[in-house]
């Protein structure tokens, strides 16, 4: 009884402490806004906001420090459904989510929706099938459950091994985009901006474990939903008059549907200068196609090194061509410079960046697709159309899939029910999770539209002269986020002359709505709580797995408390910087392997996981080759399709991409603990029981599993 | 720990409503998807049906499920003797 009045007394404090700490925060916001108004620059702005921000989390960090196994595991077991929930959110929702969904689906309309629903679909199997189950089994680590349910050391080295696996492209992609966005908005050198958002990382999570990470967790969620809210609000209310985006996006969507019909129709004057455009484009295209056809001539007799150098020169000749000219154009020669220093390395990185280039020109070479339109088939004939868009449909559905599975199944987010104080609150902490994860992706597709309104009436039509600032800033900062150049000189702007990043989207909304710069500063620094909140868990959960299940459980079950958590928090130093350095390297191909982190994850856990629970005969070999099988299979399946590991598409099998290769793992999965649990023995009783155990909340003569 | 019908029975009420939920997830996820051509020729509001159904409308129902599922459950653990106690 004590118990529970303490637990409330708990829970209002922290309602207390939360609501005092958003007061302050908007507080300071509306400060800085006055402050921009009496002359404030807004370089000193990024640098007050990313200060401010990673000295309150170290700020948390420090006041959670602790000494006490539970609490640096597990937060002592005691965050309230409602504010696990916040956490939950916080840890989920990564830089890509915050900053790239919108552009995504700005881009590629409908089929963008499978990250949509594949990332907040995935909470209902976390619901039904593992969260109740895990906190009444209440250890640690997700090995752990693997460990204690089919015993022996290899289903928990499996664990272990694949959890580093998803864990780690994943931490590499959010401190990437921590050095992405505090190199932004603060003009620091990338390199330094990843060192500094580690150090907010490291502060908190070091210090104090889960519990520091949990509190920190729920300041940063705040911060980021209303940074995402805000710009796309105003947006709203600017547009279409109504305060409430999700509702009021359909009728930008009508406006957006109109326009394209307008630009697609060459009768139309507009129309028609679309029309010159393209043609502009299906120019380039061709020409890209046969420089691509003489670098394929170059490599099939043996040439490559020799092309490679060639092109090299050219682009250093024209360099210098462009210094020595007179009289000297400094965008030119910066224009020069930058294409020798990204220079692609080898002949197969050139290869790929003008199959990119060709690829970007026959897009624009085309109709513009509709927006909403669900699997637009390309193809000459009918026949080739319907069969390629039967194919995108296929991958639609494979991708929704194993994005849903994986998040059921990736250890940072199954870790955090294991933190609630009952059973019955986890469930409800599912609820709160995915309610909180649910506002900012059901926001998204309303941003995606309202930018894409404002571009097409705006901005397509508009004339060179005057430009809106928003265009020319970006335009200058970054060329990959905006670009418009007048193809045809007629000194309009039409749709196939601009070229838009994806990441745009959210970073421009607050000068698209004519809101301060202020509220820049706001959407940045929620996109580093984002990143931030997301590398912390993940970071808890590598250096866990290794200090917890290989060396506790593993090299040394008598190791002192003292013990355990030094090594714990030395293996996190260590992999973070290991994850930093990787990151400072740039590695192209990362948002790639965080989408394949997804696949790795359910084929690796998902299975061996749920039927853990639901099917009582599953046993020791049953898990063992089921993870093998599925991890296997999807790794096999993405090295022979994918061509970062020198696969091929021929190697497709139904036209799966190999971002869904969970798609085929999953079953080898099940599969295999099925066939392998039936060749071998049924598991002892003591093994059942403990099936019982997690299957019911609480039985009488129960026996107990906690850790402690 | 012997396990009695009524404890039995609270699992196989338990499989069933999990099996009901995931259904109505299936459906709003896949079956939607697999349709979506067809369903985008009903607008409403200015949204064609499939669209909105992945922006949106899938995305409040699986809020809606899993409320309901721990909300039942919860109500199920009490009505069986298998809630926890009040620790």
């Amino acid at each position: 009884m004590s118990a529970t009045t303490s637990n409330t007394a708990f829970f209002n404090q922290l309602k207390k402490y939360y609501s005092f700490y958003t007061g302050g925060f908007i507080a300071f916001v509306i400060i800085l806004a006055i402050l921009e108004q009496m002359g404030l620059s807004n370089q000193v702005i990024g640098y007050i906001f990313l200060a401010a921000t990673i000295a309150l989390y170290a700020g948390i960090g420090i006041m959670s420090k602790t000494a006490d196994v539970s609490e640096y595991y597990v937060a002592g077991r005691r965050v309230p459904a409602l504010f696990n929930g916040m956490a939950t959110g916080a840890d989920w929702m990564s830089a890509a989510s915050f900053i790239g969904m919108a552009g995504t689906l700005y881009l590629s309309g409908y089929d963008g929706l499978a990250f949509v629903m594949g990332w907040t679909g995935g909470y209902v199997l976390v619901a039904l099938f593992l969260a109740p189950y895990l906190r009444k089994f209440g250890q640690f680590t997700i090995p752990d459950f693997l460990g204690a349910r089919y015993g022996g050391h290899l289903p928990r080295t499996i664990g272990v091994l694949a959890a580093i696996i998803c864990s780690f492209v994943y931490v590499v992609a959010q401190i990437y985009g921590v050095g992405l966005i505090t190199s932004r908005f603060t003009g620091l050198e990338f390199g330094i901006g990843v060192y500094a958002g580690l150090a907010g990382i490291l502060v908190c999570s070091f210090l104090g474990g889960m519990r520091a990470v949990t509190w920190t967790q729920v300041a940063q969620y705040i911060i980021l939903i209303v940074a995402y809210m805000i710009p796309v609000v105003w947006l709203s209310v600017s547009i279409t008059g109504n305060p409430i985006p999700q509702i009021a996006y359909g009728q930008a969507l009508q406006g957006v549907t109109a326009v394209e019909k307008e630009l697609n129709d060459p009768t139309t004057v507009k129309g028609a200068a679309e029309q010159t455009v393209r043609a502009i484009h299906k120019a380039k295209a061709a020409e890209w196609g046969e420089k691509l056809k003489a670098l394929d001539e170059a490599v099939a007799a043996g040439q490559g090194q020799a092309f490679w150098a060639e092109q090299k020169a050219k682009a250093e000749a024209k360099l210098a061509e462009a210094k020595a000219a007179v009289p000297l154009d400094e965008k030119a020669v910066k224009a020069a410079q930058k294409a020798v220093d990204d220079f692609p390395k080898n002949i197969d990185k050139l290869k790929a960046k003008w199959k990119a280039a060709e690829a970007g020109a026959k897009a624009k070479s085309g109709n513009v697709p509709a927006h909403a339109a669900a699997f637009a088939g390309k193809g000459a004939t009918d026949e080739e159309k319907q069969k390629d868009s039967n194919t995108k449909r296929l991958n639609f559905i494979a991708l929704v899939l194993c994005l849903m599975v994986g998040t059921a199944s990736l250890p940072h987010i199954l870790m955090r029910y294991y933190t609630t104080p009952s059973v019955r609150e986890a469930r409800q902490s599912v609820f709160w999770s995915l309610f909180f994860i649910f506002l900012l992706y059901f926001t998204a597709p309303a941003l995606a539209v309202l930018a894409k309104y404002v571009v097409y009436t705006d901005l397509v039509g508009s004339s060179f002269a005057s430009l809106p600032a928003w265009v020319a800033n970006w335009q200058a900062v970054d060329d990959t986020l905006m670009k418009i150049v007048d193809m045809n000189k007629d000194g309009l702007i039409q749709l196939a002359e601009i070229t838009l990043g994806g990441d745009l989207i959210v970073l421009a909304t607050p000068e698209i709505a004519g809101l301060p710069y202020v509220v820049s500063g706001l959407v940045a620094a929620g996109g580093l709580a984002a990143a931030l909140s997301t590398a912390d868990g993940l970071l808890l959960t590598i250096a866990n797995a290794l200090s917890h299940d290989v060396y506790y459980k593993m090299i040394d079950p008598n190791a002192s408390t003292v013990r355990r958590l030094t090594i714990s928090k030395m293996l996190l130093l260590v992999v973070a910087v290991v994850a930093a350095y990787v990151a400072s390297l740039k590695p192209g191909d990362i948002l790639f392997l965080v989408g394949a982190a997804f696949s790795l994850a359910a084929s690796a856990f998902f299975p061996a996981l749920v039927m853990g629970v639901f099917w009582k005969r599953a046993n020791y070999l049953g898990a063992v080759i089921g993870m093998i099988a599925g991890l296997g299979v999807c790794m096999y399946y993405m090295y022979t399709t994918y061509d970062f590991f020198g696969g091929v598409a021929a190697n497709e099998w139904f036209g799966i991409k190999p971002i869904s290769a969970g798609i085929f793992g999953l079953p080898a999965g099940f599969l295999g603990v099925i066939i392998g649990s039936l060749i071998s023995p049924a598991p002892a009783k003591e093994i059942q029981e403990l099936v019982d155990h997690c299957r019911y909340p609480s039985l009488e003569g129960d026996i107990d599993t906690k850790a402690a | 720990m012997q396990l009695t019908e009524k404890h039995r029975e609270y699992w196989r009420r338990n499989l069933r409503l999990t099996a009901v939920l995931l259904s109505i997830w299936f459906v709003v996820t896949f079956v939607v998807i697999w349709f979506a051509k067809e369903l985008n020729e009903i607008v409403i509001a200015g949204f064609p049906l499939a669209f909105y159904m992945g922006a949106q409308g899938a995305l409040i129902i699986y809020v809606v499920i899993i409320w309901f599922y721990a909300k039942r459950m919860n109500a199920l653990d009490k009505e069986y003797g298998v809630h926890e106690g009040e620790d």
